[in-house]
């Protein structure tokens, strides 16, 4: 199953994916459009910097899902098909117990309705927004082994140019 | 047929096929590669202006609501519109400079090739700038004229000279909201200045700036471009020509002007008659020199010589695949850097000529209007010692060709009407003519190549709208058959009857982008003609299918000017609610005119004819 991966040398900081996040959620689903919305779509994905790196974080639909486990109200469940973790903000309490227990931070407050929101995955497009946007390509939506195998065919070139001392 | 969604013209998607087949890379492929276009771009909500930067405004409130500096978006997005009218007015007003700069040198005598062609249109202008002319040599005025013009580009007046041609009210209106252009360059810097750190953080009166400097482009710059083309190279008078791809010949050495300065295009239509030339290309096999324009060069050529233009913006590329170019002469603005890659997989030779304009991979042959004919020659020859290099198995030029009627300057309207504006203002009041419509601007691949333009003018014709315009939307026109005197049988009754007795078409070429001076001059002569401001009268702008900073300029200048203005493509400024709502509708008390945009061209259509009628009514029409 295809995951959102991230190649942190490639990312720019240009915060691409926030507005395509944020657009995707939004009413009319287009930039143009979503600026005039009178509730303003709210993005899914961070990006970050750090010591000389800039992530975009979002929801890593974690296989053994702290946030699940802390929800008393079970809005936070997982769905069965997608195998993502999703929230039903119907049954959502407000009681941020999902943020405190997230390593990551990947799950804020949507204000007006005191609930908690996050990355769906964008299950209902082909590619998440994010991925889609991102215009260095620094956001994979891509299989773990074939992740990383790019990741061993790139130490293989990096190996390569050390040892020829490039 | 393939492509049908990129652009309703037959030879260019002919062309698309052939890039496709020979891997060629267009202007389509690129902007596709640049997807997903960055939204902070998009909503005019990024800042690059100092090093404190680059920032960006959250556009949903859910990061930062200001810059490094504290500018928050109605800062950013008014200093960015600035400085894009501030590139656009430099464009047009360096361009006026340059023709300028050519009178100079003729009336000094230090360039023997350029005359002064229209000696009525010299004493005029004299007449307007104050400067005697009775007992005294042309090239005696014409350095009078030259200096006094020159002296606009940094006026110590504190005023230029052709806003009396603007009507009493719109100048005072003008001077109570301090936006009189004092000096064209002046303006220009003073963009520069106050988008600089620190400097004008109010959008208002950031844009009210951007107002005044587009009028300086508008009726400064612009304006010295087209008059001073016109004493130089000749007022436009109705000729007709040929349009589109197929204008190209296959037995031909042929040569394609792109860009937008008439100076050593006009002297390239001459070059390209010298008998020895002809005799070199004959020797070479080739029947003849086909010289040919692309963009405004095409337009002030055409409107000059009938010259047939082989397209607009988007098909600069198209026409080198035609294979069958031997040389694209090239001088400033709208020239794609692509063009050399392109070239690069036929024998076409990219020349430019303009040290202001210089391009990797092309052949630079710099222009100098002292030995402009000398040069032209050079360039000429050049090409057609190329046409040995070509390639007949890649040559594949597209059939589609329509002929045009263009050349309507001021001066020629006013002839076609018998002299005076009266008949066509009897034909506005009676309501055969509903209104006049401006339809100006690029292409844009955002955009269905041409169909903005079509679109947009069938609808008006059809409900008796006459339609001026200028640049590349009057090239879409002319590929369609819009600019043929037949084409008012697409008219409604009122405005083919109009056209019909006149034997002219629906649709008016006027010239090059700088021309929609000559449109202002119409506008404005036909609001003193009825002791009314251009604002009351039922006219409308648009640009369907703009993208260049000139067209934000244009766009400008002719909102100041109190006419209503429809784009057809969306201008990044939707970061900032205020200054949308100060473009779209506040600037109707300010300067009686606002923006609208519509990306649909009916639709677009239907806000002009909504707003003619509205005028007309006010009017009591």
């Amino acid at each position: 199953m295809k995951q959102v991966m991230i190649d942190v040398s490639r990312c720019l900081g240009c915060k691409s994916c926030e507005l395509a996040c944020a657009v995707v959620h939004s009413e009319s689903k287009s930039l143009i459009g979503s600026v005039f919305e009178k509730k303003k779509p709210k993005k899914r994905v961070c990006v970050e910097t750090g010591d000389k790196i800039t992530f975009p974080l979002q929801c890593r639909h974690c296989e053994d899902a702290r946030c699940i486990d802390a929800c008393m109200s079970g809005a936070m469940f997982r769905d069965a098909e997608t195998q993502t973790v999703q929230v039903n903000p119907d049954r959502c309490v407000g009681c941020w117990m999902c943020v405190m227990v997230c390593p990551f931070g990947a799950i804020s407050q949507q204000r007006e309705e005191n609930t908690v929101i996050k990355c769906d995955r964008c299950v209902n497009e082909d590619v998440p927004a994010c991925v889609q946007a991102c215009p260095t390509k620094a956001i994979k939506f891509i299989e773990i082994d074939a992740f990383s195998r790019d990741k061993r065919n790139q130490y293989l070139i990096n190996f390569r140019f050390a040892e020829e001392g490039k | 047929m393939k492509f049908d969604d990129i652009t309703i013209d037959l030879a260019s998607q002919q062309m698309l096929v052939k890039a496709e087949q020979e891997g060629i890379e267009t202007v389509w492929d690129r902007l596709k590669a640049q997807q997903p276009q960055c939204g902070f771009g998009l909503l005019g909500i990024c800042c690059r202006n100092c090093n404190m930067g680059p920032c960006r405004i959250d556009p949903f409130g859910d990061g930062p609501e200001k810059g490094v500096c504290g500018a928050a978006a109605d800062t950013i997005v008014a200093r960015n519109l600035l400085r894009a009218i501030a590139a656009g007015a430099a464009a047009h007003s360096d361009h006026g400079r340059d023709i300028v700069n050519t009178l100079y040198a003729a009336a000094k005598g230090d360039t023997a090739d350029y005359t002064i062609k229209d000696e009525a249109k010299l004493k005029a202008l004299a007449n307007e700038f104050g400067i005697a002319a009775a007992g005294r040599g042309n090239n005696e005025i014409a350095l009078d004229l030259a200096t006094a013009i020159l002296e606009e580009f940094g006026s110590t007046k504190g005023k230029l000279q052709f806003i009396n041609r603007v009507p009493e009210k719109r100048r005072q209106l003008w001077e109570k909201l301090d936006i009189l252009p004092r000096g064209i360059d002046r303006e220009i810097v003073e963009c520069l200045h106050r988008t600089h750190i620190g400097v004008d953080n109010d959008y208002i009166n950031l844009v009210l700036h951007g107002l005044r400097t587009s009028l300086g482009d508008g009726w400064g710059g612009s304006h010295i471009a087209t008059e001073i083309s016109d004493v130089l190279f000749g007022v436009p008078k109705p000729v007709r020509g040929s349009s589109n791809l197929g204008v190209l010949k296959e037995d031909h050495v042929n040569i394609i002007l792109h860009g937008h300065e008439p100076t050593l295009s006009d002297m390239i239509v001459y070059a390209a008659r010298d008998e020895q030339i002809l005799a070199e290309a004959a020797k070479l096999g080739a029947k003849g020199i086909n010289v040919c324009g692309i963009c405004c060069t095409g337009n002030e050529i055409l409107m000059r010589h009938g010259v047939p233009v082989a397209g607009n913006f988007l098909q600069q590329e198209l026409a080198i695949i035609t294979g069958a170019v031997e040389a694209m002469i090239v001088d400033v603005q709208c020239i794609m850097p692509a063009l050399t890659q392109v070239a690069g997989c036929y024998h076409t030779r990219i020349i430019s000529t303009s040290p202001k304009a210089k391009f990797p991979g092309a052949e630079h042959i710099p222009f100098d209007e002292h030995k402009a004919m000398e040069t032209a020659k050079k360039i000429v020859l050049t090409a057609v010692e190329n046409f040995k290099n070509r390639r007949p198995e890649k040559v594949n030029i597209p059939d589609e060709k329509m002929a045009y009627m263009a050349g309507f300057s001021v001066e020629a309207i006013l002839e076609a009407l018998g002299g005076s504006l009266n008949p066509l203002l009897d034909a506005v009041k009676s309501g055969a003519i509903k209104g006049i419509a401006a339809v100006v601007g690029c292409n844009n691949p955002k955009y269905k190549h041409d169909y903005g333009h079509i679109t947009f003018v069938r609808e008006l014709i059809k409900n008796d709208i006459l339609v001026v315009g200028t640049g590349c939307a009057m090239i879409a026109c002319a590929k369609q058959g819009l600019l043929l005197p037949e084409a008012a049988r697409e008219a409604g009754d009122g405005l083919r009857a109009v056209c019909e007795s006149l034997g002219v078409p629906p649709v008016l070429h006027m010239g090059s982008c700088v021309d929609i001076s000559r449109i202002l001059t119409v506008a404005a002569a036909m609001a003193n003609a009825l002791g009314v401001d251009i604002s009351d009268l039922p006219l409308a702008g648009a640009a369907p299918e703009w993208m260049s900073e000139k067209a934000v300029s244009i766009g400008a200048y002719v909102v100041s000017s109190g006419i209503y203005t429809i784009l057809g493509t969306v201008p990044p400024v939707l970061g900032s609610p205020n200054v949308v709502q100060l473009l779209t509708q506040g600037a109707e008390d300010v300067v009686g005119a606002v923006f609208a945009v519509e990306t649909d061209p009916v639709a677009a259509a239907g806000l002009a004819l909504q707003h003619i009628q509205k005028k007309r009514t006010a009017l009591g029409l």
